[in-house]
């Protein structure tokens, strides 16, 4: 795969029927151990062959040091060819398992799904899907170089099904847990019970990691935190009923959110929790969820909410740190913000890597309230047992109350045993019952003498996978092919999720009241020429003083790629090139940022060896530090006979940089200077072209680095009869 | 139901009891909750279990979830759905993939009971 061309969709659905994955099973990071720009880490795994860093990385030398922790993105874009790009976005950033949301309504489809139709919210999981994205992570995962997880749901009323063709298409991790079937899926509790003990043999088989279901009565309770005990029973009930169907404990993550958010006090209430949830369940692998309850449509406050989770990860320790998506409060996630949600991890992981060698728990202080939940829990089995078991328990309303137990407010879920979606479905096994296949969980009366179940039939499909039945589609006018047919070749649009779907993000304040302020946002985005205009947040900033409003809308044309005219590059010329031109004439430039303005790092980056600067051709400079004025700049470059000026404006309120540019250019004339000197400006804002307008020699914007400046004073000095 | 917070009176037998005790006591009572679940799943099937075993010994899904429907509404599924099929296309002398397609186009349900000597309530 070439890292500038996109991923060919049509290649990855070339021959699929014949594909097979790479590996079965889980797989975690490998640590290393060596130091990167010379720093020493405690918490970090084997760097990636290609990938995007940090955005303060460029001050150490690029380095993207990657967690110890296997981080989580969620992709939901409903169509899997978007899919597909999104997961490479996110392995670039960081991800390394790739968690495939399934569309609305697939956990109550009793069977498989075929095909590729468009999803709501998700995408239909079947075997196509399953196979053109496993072939792709498996490119992809070449590209990054690190393996990659791909990860989706075996629950509903298909669990077993589901699970085979897991297990067949090299998926590597799944969600399974009965309790998710019975309380949030309203499928029959005996069912649910039932398949999950076959699904998740199979699931042993492949050595995919099981993730449960526990987070999901945080994010149905009213007040998350209530439900600390009962997450303990049912963490408690499906891990150990995993282990009794064969599964290992380390292939068992508890999905473990840390309950609570700000404004509560958060760490009094999610530190003891995480400490007893990681005391009781030792040898189970612990999958650090990001908090989905109180996430808002503020984008910002949900990172700083996944920071603090991140904290609680590093100081009571995980295996996989699940990301959600900022903006999941607001809509179906966006490419840019599954992104953010991994670089938070990534970049608070990294931040707090080894700070338990600094920073402890108070073991002893917080004991107390550690036993308390885990009386509490205690209390709660207590109960179970006493009304008759599970079932029972679950007829009663014992779960997702928002009592915290053993209080209870009697608002729990209530699902009864012989009710609900699939009740009436389970049959007792027959003295003569069998099954011809290997790994197949409970009573199976296989005729003696065979040494494997699967012998009676010439081989089941997990140990002949050529066995496997492969369906192409089956809607004709719902399908891949279909989707692939109608993409603008030669022109794009902006994109939030789907290839070229137009939806942009404007933010804007008003200097009024929120209702007004969101009618002037929508007839602004109007007046843009937007349709499907929506407001997706509002941040006041005062009752009446402003009004802070994103809205989302969709452009209603689109971009000729051809039209589109990119600024000229000016490439740079070879390192030995610029050091030999200096050599032969020594000269010297001053600088300095200009007018009001202390911003010096952007400047000090283009003028030091350490950063890679100009000082590294051989060009001296002569600094003059910050809030330099104009005039002061003209003198020092005549007094010290220097060829150039480089001015750094960072600052451009009321344009005061364009202000600043041109009177650098009028004062040099002024003083009968200006066919001496070469006037370079640089800065955020600032582009060659602006500058030239303004009377510079060139500009440069964000992102150069000396050798370009340099280039550009050989070329310039060139030009001006240094030869 | 309700009930106000009694924590300190009902969790008076475990206040004594030591850290490591507490977490024993926690484990032991899952294990009476989940003992009977497991035993529960071992001795009962269902038409998804029925329908992974099928798609294990090679059939496509649409072909599973029409055998695994033949097979519930002759109250079969206690033999097992790849029971069913292995036996009648043992009795029929042909390749088992052919014999549950069969199944699946032909009415042959009184022949399948008799080789499990049933009624058609599967007694």
């Amino acid at each position: 795969m070439d890292v500038n061309n996109k991923i060919d969709i049509n290649e990855i659905l070339k021959d699929l029927e014949h594909y097979r994955p790479k590996r079965r099973g889980w797989t975690w990071r490998k640590p290393y151990y060596g130091k990167m720009d010379g720093y020493e880490y405690r918490q970090i795994s084997e760097p990636l062959k290609n990938s995007i860093p940090l955005p303060a990385a460029h001050y150490f030398d690029n380095i993207d040091p990657q967690p110890d922790l296997v981080i989580t993105s969620e992709i939901a874009s409903g169509r899997f060819e978007d899919d597909i790009r999104r997961m490479r976005m996110a392995a670039w950033h960081g991800a390394d398992h790739i968690m495939v949301i399934r569309t609305l309504g697939q956990s109550h489809i009793d069977g498989l799904m075929e095909g590729t139709p468009e999803g709501i919210g998700g995408i239909p999981i079947t075997r196509k899907q399953l196979r053109a994205t496993r072939k792709a992570l498996d490119m992809i995962e070449e590209e990054v170089g690190r393996p990659i997880n791909l990860h989706s749901y075996v629950s509903g009323v298909a669990g077993p099904e589901i699970a085979v063709l897991f297990a067949e298409e090299g998926v590597n991790g799944a969600h399974q847990d009965p309790q998710y079937n019975v309380l949030y899926r309203g499928i029959n509790p005996v069912r649910s019970f039932v398949d999950a003990a076959v699904a998740k043999r199979i699931m042993a088989w492949a050595n995919m990691l099981q993730i449960d279901g526990a987070h999901n009565a945080n994010a149905s309770a009213r007040v998350s935190w209530k439900v600390m005990p009962e997450l303990l029973v049912q963490h408690g009930i499906n891990s150990l009923y995993s282990v009794k169907v064969g599964m290992k404990p380390e292939n068992i993550a508890l999905s473990t959110v840390p309950p609570t958010a700000a404004p509560t006090p958060t760490m009094r209430i999610n530190l003891p929790y995480a400490v007893a949830v990681r005391e009781l369940f030792k040898g189970y692998r612990f999958r650090a969820q990001m908090n989905t309850k109180y996430i808002e449509s503020d984008l910002f406050d949900a990172t700083r909410m996944h920071m603090i989770d991140a904290f609680i990860t590093r100081l009571t320790g995980a295996h996989l740190q699940s990301t959600i998506t900022p903006d999941e409060g607001r809509n179906v996630p966006w490419h840019i913000n599954s992104i953010r949600g991994v670089e938070t991890a990534k970049h608070a992981l990294i931040a707090l890597d080894g700070l338990t060698e600094y920073v402890k728990i108070d073991r002893e202080k917080i004991n107390e309230k550690v036993r308390e939940l885990k009386m509490r829990a205690i209390l709660m089995l207590e109960e179970i047992i006493e009304v008759g078991g599970y079932f029972e328990a679950v007829e009663r309303g014992f779960f997702v109350d928002n009592g915290y137990y053993p209080e209870r407010i009697g608002d729990g879920i209530k699902r009864k045993k012989d009710g609900e979606i699939a009740a009436g479905t389970v049959v007792p096994r027959d003295k003569d019952y069998m099954a011809p296949v290997c790994e197949h969980f409970g009573y199976n009366n296989l005729p003696s003498g065979i040494e494997k179940p699967c012998d009676l039939i010439g081989g089941c499909t997990l140990c002949k996978p050529e066995k496997i039945k492969y369906i192409d589609e089956l809607d004709e006018s719902d399908n891949v092919n279909l989707r692939l047919q109608k993409i603008e070749k030669d022109e794009i649009r902006p994109e939030v999720e789907w290839l070229n779907d137009g939806v942009v993000q404007i933010d804007m304040t008003f200097p009024t009241s929120p209702d007004l302020a969101e009618a002037a946002a929508i007839e602004t985005a109007k007046k843009f020429g937007l349709t499907d205009i929506n407001v997706i947040h509002k941040t006041v900033l005062h009752p009446a003083e402003g009004t802070y409003v994103e809205i989302k809308g969709r452009v209603p044309f689109s971009i000729k790629i051809k039209d589109i005219k990119l600024p000229e590059k000016i490439d740079q010329l070879p390192d030995e090139e610029i050091i030999d031109f200096f050599k032969r004439y020594p000269v010297s430039v001053v600088a300095g940022t200009v007018g009001n303005d202390e911003h010096s790092v952007g400047l000090r980056e283009i003028l030091d060896i350490k950063h890679g600067g100009i000082e590294k051709y051989g060009i001296k400079y002569i600094y003059l530090g910050t809030s330099v004025p104009v005039e002061k700049l003209i003198d020092a470059a005549v007094e010290t006979n220097s060829v150039a000026v480089l001015a750094s404006m960072i600052i451009t309120h009321n344009d005061v940089h364009i202000h600043n540019m041109k009177k650098l250019n009028d004062l040099s004339i002024e003083k009968g200077v200006r066919d001496k000197l070469i006037l370079v400006a640089g800065g955020t804002q600032i582009t060659n072209d602006l500058a030239k307008s303004a009377g510079m020699d060139a500009g440069f914007g964000r992102g150069t680095h000396g050798a370009d400046v340099a280039s550009f004073l050989v070329r310039e000095l060139r030009r001006r009869g240094y030869r | 139901m309700t009930r106000s917070d009694d924590f300190e009176e009902r969790s008076a037998h475990l206040k004594n009891l030591s850290d490591e005790e507490l977490d024993r006591r926690f484990w032991e009572l899952v294990e009476q909750v989940v003992d009977p679940l497991v035993e529960l799943a071992r001795t009962h099937t269902s038409p998804s279990i029925e329908r992974s075993v099928l798609l294990r010994m090679g059939f496509d899904s649409i072909t599973a979830k029409n055998l695994v429907d033949k097979i519930f509404e002759q109250n079969l599924l206690g033999k097992g759905a790849g029971n069913v099929v292995y036996r009648f296309a043992k009795a029929k002398k042909m390749d088992y993939l052919d014999a549950g397609q069969l199944l699946v186009k032909e009415d042959h349900w009184d022949e399948v009971r008799s080789l499990f000597g049933v009624d058609k309530n599967g007694r």
